[in-house]
């Protein structure tokens, strides 16, 4: 994984709560089996309106993405993380993740920052008010500046760090491979396995 | 004397592989050993492909196991996939499963189906258990008193190669449902009424226990719709403790324990009750008695309302984001405000997914559709969740129910629900469904959606427009419409 210290990047005023992983990527394009190459894929319905923020200059050309409350919520999809990592954001701010989303960025190197929501306020009139301003998002400082604008942002210790290093989370594990074989060693004999297969 | 614990408490200490050094703000994640990993097609090849890049080796595939089911059609199952890149991630999900020893119900196998009904009818999914799977639904093998989460494609990659996840600790939320439902209410409701009662985000943070006399009643298929809805309101799973309901539904399958073995897995899971002393960080109450049939009328499962009512209005809406949002969610179902729930018309009743296309949904939608006819310009699909199901219900005479009715009996897997495969709505097409999600476009593009109960999608089918067994005329008998468990 790519270290994260800090990114500054055209910031993307996205109004609005709920944004589910369907909207961030329909399950039309779950069906590759890569990992990368999804960029097409972003709010592949939404971009169909001309309307929608990412089809108007300069935030189409944007890397932090400022949403509403509940980002990423629904299915699991990881897909979600790759394509708005394809499409060119680094990180996303929100006051309020999707446990499952917030998991899925941490593994793959996409900074969810969780702000208070009067601050994303601010920083949504700020871009509305002058669409391409940059926003300088600091892993180190845990702060947002945008224009004027200071925020704090929340992120647990252990993914930061993990972010900093750029460590990968296997290898983290693996580390502790004595651990899981005592504790495979202790499990009791009625649990279940899959094999060989019993069938009904 | 121990310190008093929740059930998931329980489950989290008795699954530390190694406890996260630091305290507070510094913790590290605890890391936890995974009892039973469920692969499906969608979110399992590019952490196959990690492995095989990384050199690593599937470390158990004995507490692996893998069936097809979201792109899987519910036709023609014995030809060539149509759709070549759903064939191929079919085909990849079978070269896997041969490369790396994993045992793979394939469709047309008499255990394939949706990975969370496959678990519980084989016996794999027991209390006490941490069950992990690409899937966002894996909350419903909460069921069983089992602490079981979905993952992303990252953690798929790190259950297989270390059988552990590193987990963040949660926290705890008792959800108490108490009293008796009223005959056409069911576990789906009670699910949407909590949605709508604390909201998509309400339970983020959080494992939520199913707790009170109402949820004791219920049969495990309607447990299993209570925990699989879990994440729709945020949660990190939610659970119910086990008791003689979830032994007698073990009993005798495949993968249950047997002999000696039983006397000692009853003896552990009778531990797994929340101690009479134990606190949760927050407690929500729900009265059964009064709850009545609930449907959704927006865009996310928390925007539900009884079907007695009406659409809401976005001023009914303090909170300037729901105000907002709720404005989006009537222009895109395309509902104005003060609309009586039951006059909306629909075109399409789904009857299936993880929520709801078990044995007990559809003989409870058998039951009010039998000897009736369907309306004429409905199109209704009855997908049951495994083959298995498919097989019983047959044995039934479900499937004849059904037809005679005028719906369409297909072959399992999650269909519809999210409309991977062939299933799907048109654009402005509106669709009273069991599923689990009402996104914009998650049934097809442009496809307006109704969560439901089964009871309600059969009542809907034979009216057609959103409607309640109790509509119906002749009204069912209420043996018919019972929900308790048998």
């Amino acid at each position: 994984m790519e270290k994260f210290t800090t990114h500054t990047g055209l910031g993307v005023p996205l109004r609005q709560s709920n944004v589910d992983t369907d909207q961030i990527i329909p399950a039309v394009y779950l069906k590759r089996i890569t990992r990368t190459g999804f960029e097409d894929a972003l709010f592949s319905a939404w971009r169909k309106d001309p309307s929608f923020i990412l089809n108007q200059a300069p935030f189409n050309a944007g890397s932090v993405l400022v949403a509403g409350p509940d980002f990423g919520t629904g299915s699991s999809r990881e897909h979600a993380v790759w394509a708005l990592k394809d499409y060119g954001f680094k990180t996303v701010l929100s006051s309020r993740f999707a446990d499952i989303f917030r998991g899925n960025s941490g593994k793959q190197g996409l900074l969810a920052a969780e702000l208070a929501q009067d601050d994303i306020e601010l920083i949504w009139k700020e871009l509305e008010n002058a669409p391409g301003t940059e926003v300088t998002v600091d892993l180190l400082s845990k702060t947002v500046v945008c224009g004027n604008i200071v925020a704090p942002f929340e992120i647990d210790d252990y993914t930061r760090w993990r972010l900093l290093e750029g460590l990968d989370d296997i290898g983290l594990t693996l580390q502790h491979e004595e651990d899981i074989s005592a504790y495979e060693a202790t499990r009791p004999a009625f649990k279940p396995k899959t094999l060989p297969a019993r069938l009904s | 004397m121990a310190v008093a614990k929740t059930l998931a408490e329980k489950v989290w200490d008795a699954h530390v592989v190694r406890k996260g050094d630091g305290e507070g703000a510094n913790a590290q994640p605890d890391l936890l050993f995974i009892d039973l990993h469920l692969v499906h097609e969608v979110t399992s090849p590019q952490a196959f492909e990690g492995l095989r890049l990384a050199g690593r080796k599937l470390r158990r595939p004995d507490l692996t196991i893998a069936t097809e089911d979201h792109n899987t059609p519910t036709l023609d199952i014995d030809k060539p996939i149509a759709d070549l890149t759903s064939r191929t991630q079919i085909q990849t999900l079978r070269n896997n499963c041969a490369e790396f020893g994993v045992r793979l119900h394939s469709l047309g196998d008499a255990e394939q189906g949706i990975v969370h009904v496959v678990g519980p009818q084989l016996g794999l999914t027991q209390p006490g258990m941490t069950v992990v799977c690409g899937d966002s639904h894996t909350s419903t093998h909460g069921a069983f008193g089992a602490l079981a989460m979905g993952i992303g494609t990252s953690e798929v990659e790190h259950v297989m190669a270390t059988q552990t996840l590193s987990l963040k600790p949660f926290k705890t939320m008792a959800i108490n449902v108490e009293g008796a439902l009223r005959p056409g209410v069911t576990a789906k409701d009670i699910i949407l009424a909590v949605i709508a009662k604390i909201g998509t985000g309400g339970g983020q943070g959080y494992v939520l226990e199913y707790r009170g006399s109402a949820i004791r009643a219920l049969s495990m298929d309607a447990r299993m719709t209570i925990c699989n809805m879990s994440i729709e309101a945020g949660a990190r799973a939610g659970l119910v403790a086990p008791d003689q309901t979830t032994y007698d539904y073990m009993l005798g399958r495949p993968h249950a324990p047997q002999g000696a073995e039983w006397d000692a897995a009853v003896e552990y899971w009778n531990t797994l009750r929340t101690d009479d002393d134990a606190t949760f960080d927050v407690e929500v109450d729900l009265d059964a008695d009064t709850l009545e049939p609930f449907v959704t009328w927006g865009t996310n499962p928390g925007q539900g309302v009884s079907l007695s009512s009406s659409v809401p209005s976005p001023e009914d809406f303090g909170d300037e984001n729901a105000k907002a949002a709720a404005e989006r969610a009537l222009q895109y179902m395309g509902l104005t405000a003060g609309t009586p729930m039951k006059e909306i018309r629909v075109d399409t009743v789904f009857l299936g997914s993880c929520t709801n296309s078990r044995m007990e949904d559809l003989r409870a939608a058998a039951d009010i559709v039998r000897g009736r006819q369907k309306d004429p310009n409905i199109r209704m699909l009855v997908v049951p969740g495994s083959a298995r199901v498919r097989l019983e219900a047959e044995a039934e005479g479900l499937d004849k129910v059904f037809k005679d009715f005028g719906a369409e009996w297909r072959f399992a897997g999650c269909s519809m629900c999210l409309g991977m495969n062939p299933d799907q709505l048109e654009v402005g097409e509106r669709c009273a469904s069991t599923s689990n999600r009402n996104f914009e476009g998650r049934q097809g593009k442009g496809g307006r959606t109704h969560l439901v109960s089964p009871v309600v999608a059969a009542a809907t089918a034979i009216r057609g427009t959103l409607s309640s067994p109790s509509d119906l005329d002749p009204a069912p008998e209420s043996a018919a419409i019972r929900t308790d468990a048998t």
